[in-house]
């Protein structure tokens, strides 16, 4: 871009300007850093060197991006992980089937597996940034060293719980299940203290809070508390759920494509549809955590508020609505797909109802991606009248996108419960006033959504955000909570119809689970550098700022590359542990008792090609 | 009805193209390319979808395009027209690529942040003064005299407004100051087009730098008159 020349006389002079401000800011670092005095009295020249650099390996701002990026998304992994493997192990506990207990232990297997490559990022990127950032590292170590400590003790006894869940999960079946069971339990406490106290370090750089009195515990307390830690907490705890999910999900359609003999195939079409649905059923919370986020952030600062929302970054949100979109379509595409593969002659009779909501999904993705300034020629602006179009505009803004937001949610929920109760038949003599009253119930919630949608252009923001909106939400919860457990009660009488046929899925079906995964991780590249971007030229952010030659924000289609960059180094990763943990598997598969399994002739691989032809012979 | 899945689809594109193109502008301003582009993605992403559902309709649509592509037992025009297709597809991309890439007059496209943070110094300020009738007459009454030639009647349509780019703010419209603190537009009355920050660039904006002819006093009034007048409130956080 040609306007970069222009930039920096106006930064140089905005810089100028804000000097005393700078200088206050400087003299409160000074004051902060007054205990530091004593070590640096130890180490003079330790405290001189603010940043160190290796401009041959592309500098360290990049470094850090990739090898934090990468660390972040396989720790998202293998924190939620275990919250569904957990979950999946008690099903199979109380339900008494074998199918759920095997799972959970090839979810498991997949995260002991990933677990030390995390650690090992974890450890490149404690290097890389007490090398490249001392002076920042000895602001924070001189805060937070207190939750330093906590974070040692809880990685410790994280690693020995997870030795233990996992090498001892044959050991312990039967009437020792319930000790293993505790286990897990423990596994994810620590796990999620594990990710909320790193957390505090992050948000602190956004949002901190710094006070000068008190001992070392009262001031890393402070710091650790403050205003975006939780919604970032709550966030990242679902999205690692999401992650998880879809990752697995991708995990079974590659080994869907691959597989060789019936049981394989019916088993990684089960496995990608239980990922499948933990990805979704974490979706469909994770707009409202976001919302809140971006609440707090706004709060907390407004600047920062509007450099996300509305200033540079707010392009980053158009993409997002555009991976989120994907990621909606390609999760209901494989509820359809589930449908009409596995419940035989279903075809017909579910047709119109998923055109219905195909159109609606789409419908509202054509509102979500309509930015509010939009991409426009010279000519195409001046017809316009700016870049701001005088109808579709309004679809720009919070209102029009929550509104959206919420419908989509509704949509995938009523993909799933059709799902859930294809091919059964309700029994119950008060099935007919039920379903009735489910519809109704959905019918008027996205009125009712659309109503408040378009009211909240008319009322003042504040009313909408702290009202409307929420109402929106809880609608959409409402809803949820009310048909979920009358369809349970429903099922629990209802005659099946027709059997729900496992491994029968087309090729496609492998892929739309791959691309759905890596939608979610370009998604987290996407948004974690919105978050870290969002600091501008602070590291901490109005307390410490970034004078080194990297303090500026890159062009996005640059941040776009690094993103594609980070996923595509995230999914090759993963791709090679999986590879190397599962190199026994396909040696055991080999067993003669297997072998008779081997399906027939004409019954080729499911990634053959993709061919319907094939298929069909099946 | 052979094809019937295909055609249809086809039909529907088309539709959606012409509609969005030509008879929304007849109610409304032009749609820019990138609009139209992003709408007829997701529409052809829709048709995608529903024609892979099951393997017969993605027979019915594929199959005639494999066919046709493949050339099965083709004669005389549809012959000439597969040949046609693989000729003129090539040469289509390979034009589609020369022209986004080679040099043009034309500027490029702008994406204007409409709304970029202010700087530190005006976050977290709030208007002195009261919203007494008084206050809000007086707001009113600098704002007619000296901000009605652009903006107008609150509505950005002032008599000057025609002469800019980009326009005057339409402060009716739900996504102007309807979305903003006070203390926002106390910096953009302030600081006017040439005080906006970085990511605002082009910094081209005709609106005028007030810090010298008003005192701050006056700002704040007109801010309360301007909200009154174009019956909108200010964001809050209580
Ligand atoms: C010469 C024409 C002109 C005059 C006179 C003028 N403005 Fe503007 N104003 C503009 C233009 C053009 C924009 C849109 C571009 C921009 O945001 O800078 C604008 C934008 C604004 C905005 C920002 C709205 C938003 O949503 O970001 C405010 C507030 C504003 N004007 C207030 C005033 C007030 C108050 C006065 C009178 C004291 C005034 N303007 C006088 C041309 C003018």
């Amino acid at each position: 871009m040609g306007n970069h020349g222009d930039i920096r006389p106006t930064l140089i002079e905005q810089y100028r300007r804000r000097a005393a401000q700078v200088t206050g800011v400087a003299v409160a670092i000074g004051l902060l850093a007054l205990p530091a005095l004593g070590l640096a009295q130890d180490a003079p020249t330790s405290a001189a060197t603010a940043y160190r650099d290796i401009p041959q390996l592309g500098g360290s701002r990049n470094l850090i991006w990739v090898i934090a990026q990468l660390h972040l998304l396989l720790a998202g992994f293998v924190l939620g992980v275990p919250i569904f493997a957990w979950l999946c192990e008690i099903v199979g506990w109380k339900t008494g089937e074998k199918r759920y207990d095997k799972l959970a232990k090839e979810f498991t297997k997949l995260l002991t597996s990933s677990y030390a490559t995390t650690a090992l990022f974890g450890g490149i990127l404690l290097f890389m940034l007490i090398g490249f950032y001392p002076k920042l590292m000895a602001y924070l170590s001189d805060i937070f060293f207190p939750s330093f400590v906590v974070y040692c003790g809880l990685f410790l006894i994280e690693t020995a719980t997870l030795y233990l869940y996992w090498y001892g999960w044959d050991a312990m079946q039967g009437t020792k299940k319930p000790l293993h069971l505790f286990l897990g339990f423990l596994l994810n406490v620590f796990a999620f203290f594990i990710m909320i106290v790193p957390n505090s370090w992050a948000t602190f750089q956004a949002s901190p809070v710094v006070i000068a009195e008190g001992s070392d515990f009262a001031r890393a307390w402070a710091a650790t508390w403050n205003p975006t830690w939780w919604p970032v907490n709550i966030h990242r705890l679902i999205a690692n759920v999401v992650l998880g999910g879809y990752i697995c999900g991708a995990y079974a359609g590659i080994r869907y494509l691959s597989a060789q003999t019936a049981e394989e195939r019916d088993h990684y079409d089960w496995m990608g549809y239980v990922g499948n649905f933990i990805g979704v059923f974490g979706l469909l919370p994770l707009p409202f955590a976001g919302y809140w986020l971006m609440r707090e952030i706004y709060q907390y600062n407004q600047q920062m508020g509007i450099t996300l929302m509305g200033g540079f970054l707010s392009w980053l949100f158009i993409l997002q609505a555009m991976l989120i979109g994907v990621l909606f379509l390609g999760s209901n595409y494989y509820f359809w797909l589930g449908i009409t593969h596995r419940i035989p002659g279903s075809e017909i009779k579910y047709r119109k109802p998923i055109m219905t909501m195909l159109v609606i999904l789409l419908l509202c993705l054509g509102v979500w991606m309509t930015p509010h300034s939009l991409v426009a020629s010279l000519e195409e602006a001046r017809k316009m009248g700016g870049t701001h179009h005088p109808l579709l505009g309004v679809f720009g803004v919070m209102s029009a996108k929550m509104t959206v937001a919420n419908l989509m949610i509704l949509v995938t929920f009523m993909s799933f419960i059709m799902y859930w109760r294809a091919g059964k038949e309700e029994t119950a003599g008060w099935a007919k006033v039920a379903k009735a009253l489910m519809s109704a119930v959905l019918v008027i919630a996205g009125i009712v959504v659309i109503v408040l949608g378009v009211w909240g252009y008319f009322v003042p923001a504040i009313i909408r955000i702290n009202y409307f909106s929420v109402a929106q939400v809880l609608i959409v919860l409402f809803v949820m909570l009310t048909i979920t457990p009358l369809t349970a009660l429903l099922l629990r009488s209802a005659r099946t119809t027709t059997e729900m046929v496992w491994g029968r899925m087309p090729p496609r079906a492998g892929y739309a689970l791959v691309l759905n995964a890596v939608m979610v991780i370009l998604l987290m590249t996407l948004m974690g550098y919105a978050r870290s971007s969002s600091r501008v030229h602070w590291h901490i952010y109005g307390v410490m700022r970034d004078s080194s030659q990297y303090a500026f924000s890159p062009a996005l289609g640059y941040a776009a590359a690094f993103m594609s960059l980070n996923t595509f180094l995230f999914c090759m990763l993963v791709a090679f542990i999986f590879w190397v943990a599962t190199m026994g598997d396909k040696a055991k598969g080999k067993d003669p008792i297997e072998e008779k399994k081997q399906v027939p002739v004409g019954a080729y691989p499911a990634m053959a090609g993709g061919s319907q032809t094939l298929d069909k012979k099946h | 009805m052979k094809g019937g899945v295909l055609v249809r689809s086809i039909i529907l594109v088309v539709g959606i193209y012409i509609f969005l193109k030509f008879v929304l502008p007849l109610v409304t301003a032009p749609l820019p390319a990138s609009l139209i582009f992003l709408y007829l993605t997701l529409t052809l992403s829709g048709i995608l979808i529903f024609a892979t559902l099951s393997g017969e309709s993605t027979e019915a649509f594929w199959g005639p395009i494999f066919r046709f592509l493949r050339g099965d037992g083709q004669e005389g025009a549809m012959k000439l027209a597969r040949l046609a297709v693989l000729l003129l597809f090539p040469l289509l991309v390979g034009w589609q690529t020369y022209n986004s890439t080679a040099p043009s007059d034309q500027p490029p496209g702008e994406n204007r942040t409409i709304h970029p943070a202010p700087p530190g110094e005006f976050v977290g300020l709030s208007n002195p003064f009261q919203p007494t009738p008084e206050n809000i007459a007086y707001g009113k009454g600098r704002y007619f005299s000296l901000c009605f030639p652009c903006h107008g009647n609150f509505d950005g349509k002032g008599p000057a407004a025609k002469g800019f780019n980009p326009p005057p703010a339409n402060f009716s419209d739900p996504t102007t100051i309807a979305m903003l603190q006070e203390s926002y537009l106390f910096w953009r009355i302030k600081k006017g087009g040439v005080g906006l920050s970085i990511e605002g660039m082009p910094w081209k904006s005709a609106m005028p730098r007030w810090e010298h002819e008003l005192s701050d006093e006056d700002i704040w009034k007109i801010i309360m008159g301007e909200y009154d007048g174009a019956h909108q409130k200010p964001r809050t956080w209580e």
